[in-house]
């Protein structure tokens, strides 16, 4: 599914990402954690596209077609999502509309028509039913005066709706108290299939209680230092971050 | 090529000609440039007008004579030269029609062109429609249908010579001849426009729409409005503009006069897309407009406007709450780009006890432009329990446009309760990007921004004119982000 290959990343002057690689498959959950300033937010902003960084060298391929030169909107085309850490507000666009929006753009570029008003009715429905959301809040403006949990529950809820290849979920977890991060959790696991993947990005063992990974990164200092299996990230809970500074600055 | 850069989007939008810029080729009957009382006396003559117009007329343009062009707006423009203008053009085959097969073919073309096709107006959105090219009214339809109900809506000119004593009575009762520099102006030299009279108690079956554009090359154009709802009558009016694009300065120096009696309702939509200029700034039409309306006890007036057009925009649709209990609103949306400077607002005048005003304002300036709110809410000694709630927002896209607003607040009852509120934002970049990454590009998420900002006037529009004025948003903010 997505093959990343030695990449290296900065801002302006600063290199951030020094030589990544990571394979993740159709059907694996992997979970990439670290401590603040290691680069798991930039890594998850570089493979959706953002341009404000810059890839200097290595490349991103998404079943195989290398997409480290496409916009932002031709990757989600393609089917990479990404669940913000702090998601933006537009005022006076409802979630609905906006959903209604993405989906149609994405088919556009798809060839294919706009969805049918019934159609999308439905589906937004469906949707909402399977991830417990109140149809009032589709209504509302997106995420204008949302809660935290509101805010990431909304993420997953269009995660649902634009049904992606590959998700990637930064921080979902942080702001959420134990009840929303609960209700998260379990929309993020009723969408998983052996057709999809899933990259989540956390601070904290507590989310991967709920979203269990298949495999867990340590990212530190712009590289990947140690991958393993759901263990690490207990091994990391008990040690602490500093276990790994020590051992990469020894 | 997999990446469209920014500067492949600025090429593109460089390139880009004006969607409406094309000119129809009509055999036009024109004057000689210049004003002077000679050429008012021809203008109404050549419009067969009775004494007291031409004498109206001539009285209005002495006045204009002796003023001078208001300076205090936030806009810097090459004055026009006012001798340099022909005060009146019009398509020579003056024929009335009796159907669309007998009308120009070439005009039928324009009005392809602007996406009007009179056939599908009158079948689809049930829209009386009064057409006005270069000042002079080619296609009225749906008379019959309003005649039945005692309404009247014709060209201004047909109306001073069937309805002169409602015409006599009621122009320039809300906008006296001196009101203003281009008021006067106005008054002297109107080519044609508008008539509307509902009669008492009668609620318009249907939007009244009027199309104007401007046509023939150095021709201002001059309309005249009068909309006048009897007691207990209630209209929805709509003006919706187009014209094509041209190198020198057009002049549009429009009045529109609302009359609302006791417990009538008038609403006035526009829709103004003319052209703003070139992105160098050059050319584009002057648009120096006075709308006002006078509201009767239990009478209300509302303005909803959308421009995005014109190179310089100077622009107050009011209400004087004559009557008590009466009520004013004002919704609107500006858009700059380019060079295009705006400056609009309203005038909330309370004379009566008990009225109530509401103004909903939204700016949003992209590229060089300066777009500007001016609105006045003045509140006099005998207004008791007057109140006023007003909202400006500004929305600005990228950092070499700006955004002002001037809010005059006149108070002179204690009891008054006046509200005013004020945002300005930017479209930021994480939004722009949060979009791309749920697949929606650039523009079209610029789009749903400002149509989001834009959603509480929006809303005010008549359905057909909503989703118009939606296209005109998109189409006039393409590529100012980056």
């Amino acid at each position: 599914m997505l093959s990343i290959k030695n990449l290296h990343a900065s801002i302006g002057d600063k290199e951030i990402l020094k030589g990544i690689n990571l394979e993740v498959k159709a059907g694996e959950i992997h979970a990439i954690m670290g401590p603040n300033g290691a680069g798991k937010s930039t890594n998850s902003a570089i493979i959706a596209g953002n341009e404000n960084y810059e890839v200097t060298e290595g490349e991103i391929l998404l079943e195989n077609e290398d997409i480290s030169e496409l916009a932002p909107e031709e990757r989600a085309h393609k089917g990479v999502f990404l669940s913000f850490q702090y998601p933006v507000e537009i005022p006076g666009v409802s979630v609905t509309n906006f959903m209604r929006t993405a989906i149609n753009e994405t088919r556009k570029a798809q060839g294919l028509e706009e969805m049918p008003a019934n159609q999308m009715l439905k589906f937004i429905r469906e949707k909402s039913e399977l991830l417990e959301i109140d149809r009032k809040f589709l209504s509302r403006s997106l995420n204008e005066g949302f809660s935290g949990g509101e805010k990431k529950r909304n993420e997953i809820f269009q995660m649902a709706m634009l049904e992606p290849k590959l998700a990637i979920l930064d921080e979902t977890d942080s702001g959420l108290d134990i009840d929303a991060l609960r209700i998260v959790a379990n929309g993020v696991n009723k969408l998983k299939s052996d057709k999809n993947a899933i990259i989540v990005i956390t601070h904290y063992q507590r989310l991967l209680d709920y979203i269990v990974p298949d495999f867990v990164h340590v990212l530190y200092n712009g590289r990947i230092v140690k991958s393993g299996t759901k263990e690490l990230a207990y091994e990391l809970e008990e040690k602490g971050y500093d276990w790994i500074k020590q051992e990469q600055e020894a | 090529m997999s990446k469209y850069t920014e500067d492949d989007l600025k090429i593109e939008l460089e390139t880009k000609e004006y969607e409406y810029g094309f000119y129809t080729d009509i055999a036009s009957d024109t004057f000689p440039i210049g004003l002077n009382e000679d050429i008012v006396r021809a203008i109404s003559l050549r419009k067969e007008e009775p004494q007291w117009m031409t004498d109206w007329r001539i009285e209005a343009f002495r006045a204009w004579e002796q003023m001078t062009e208001p300076e205090w707006a936030n806009v810097h423009y090459d004055k026009p030269d006012f001798q340099a203008i022909s005060y009146y053009s019009a398509p020579l085959s003056k024929a009335k029609y009796e159907s669309l097969d007998e009308v120009d073919p070439e005009l039928l073309e324009t009005f392809k062109k602007l996406g009007i096709s009179i056939d599908e107006q009158k079948m689809l959105s049930g829209v009386a429609m009064d057409i006005v090219v270069d000042s002079v009214s080619v296609a009225t339809t749906f008379k019959k249908t309003l005649g039945e109900k005692g309404i009247i809506f014709c060209s201004i000119s047909e109306a001073i010579r069937e309805y002169p004593e409602l015409v006599q009575k009621y122009l320039g009762s809300v906008i006296p001849q001196k009101d203003n520099f281009y008021a006067a102006l106005n008054s002297a030299v109107f080519s044609d426009g508008s008539f509307c009279y509902i009669p008492k108690g009668v609620r318009c079956p249907m939007e009244l729409s009027t199309y104007f554009r401007i046509n023939q090359a150095g021709t201002g154009q001059f309309e005249r409005t009068l909309v006048i709802a009897d007691e207990g009558s209630y209209v929805s009016y709509l003006e919706g503009c187009t014209a094509p694009s041209r190198d020198e300065n057009q002049l549009h120096a429009a009045c529109v006069e609302l009359i609302a009696m006791d417990d009538a309702e008038i609403k006035y939509s526009t829709v103004q897309n003319w052209y703003p200029g070139n992105k160098e700034g050059k050319g584009g039409v002057f648009n120096f407009v006075t709308k006002r309306g006078l509201c009767e006890k239990n009478a209300k007036i509302s303005w909803t406007q959308v421009e995005t057009g014109s190179a310089v925009t100077w622009k107050y649709p009011s209400c004087v709450l004559k009557g008590d209990n009466s009520v004013g609103e004002f919704y609107s949306i500006a858009v700059t780009n380019n060079f295009q400077q705006a400056d609009t607002g309203t005038k909330m005048i309370h004379l009566g006890k008990n009225t109530k005003s509401t103004i909903i304002s939204k700016g949003i300036s992209a590229g060089k432009s300066q777009n500007s709110y001016r609105g006045l809410v003045q509140i006099s000694a005998r207004a008791d329990n007057a109140r006023n709630f007003s909202q400006c927002d500004s929305l600005l896209m990228g950092n070499n446009c700006g955004a002002h607003t001037f809010p005059y607040i006149e108070s002179k009852n204690p009891t008054a309760k006046i509200e005013h509120e004020a945002t300005t934002s930017k479209i930021g970049e994480d939004q722009v990007f949060y979009c791309n990454q749920r697949g929606i590009p650039t523009e079209k998420a610029i789009a749903l921004i400002v149509n989001g900002f834009s959603k509480d006037v929006l809303n005010k529009l008549p359905m057909e004119f909503a989703v118009e004025a939606q296209k005109l948003l998109e189409i006039s903010l393409e590529g100012s982000v980056g």
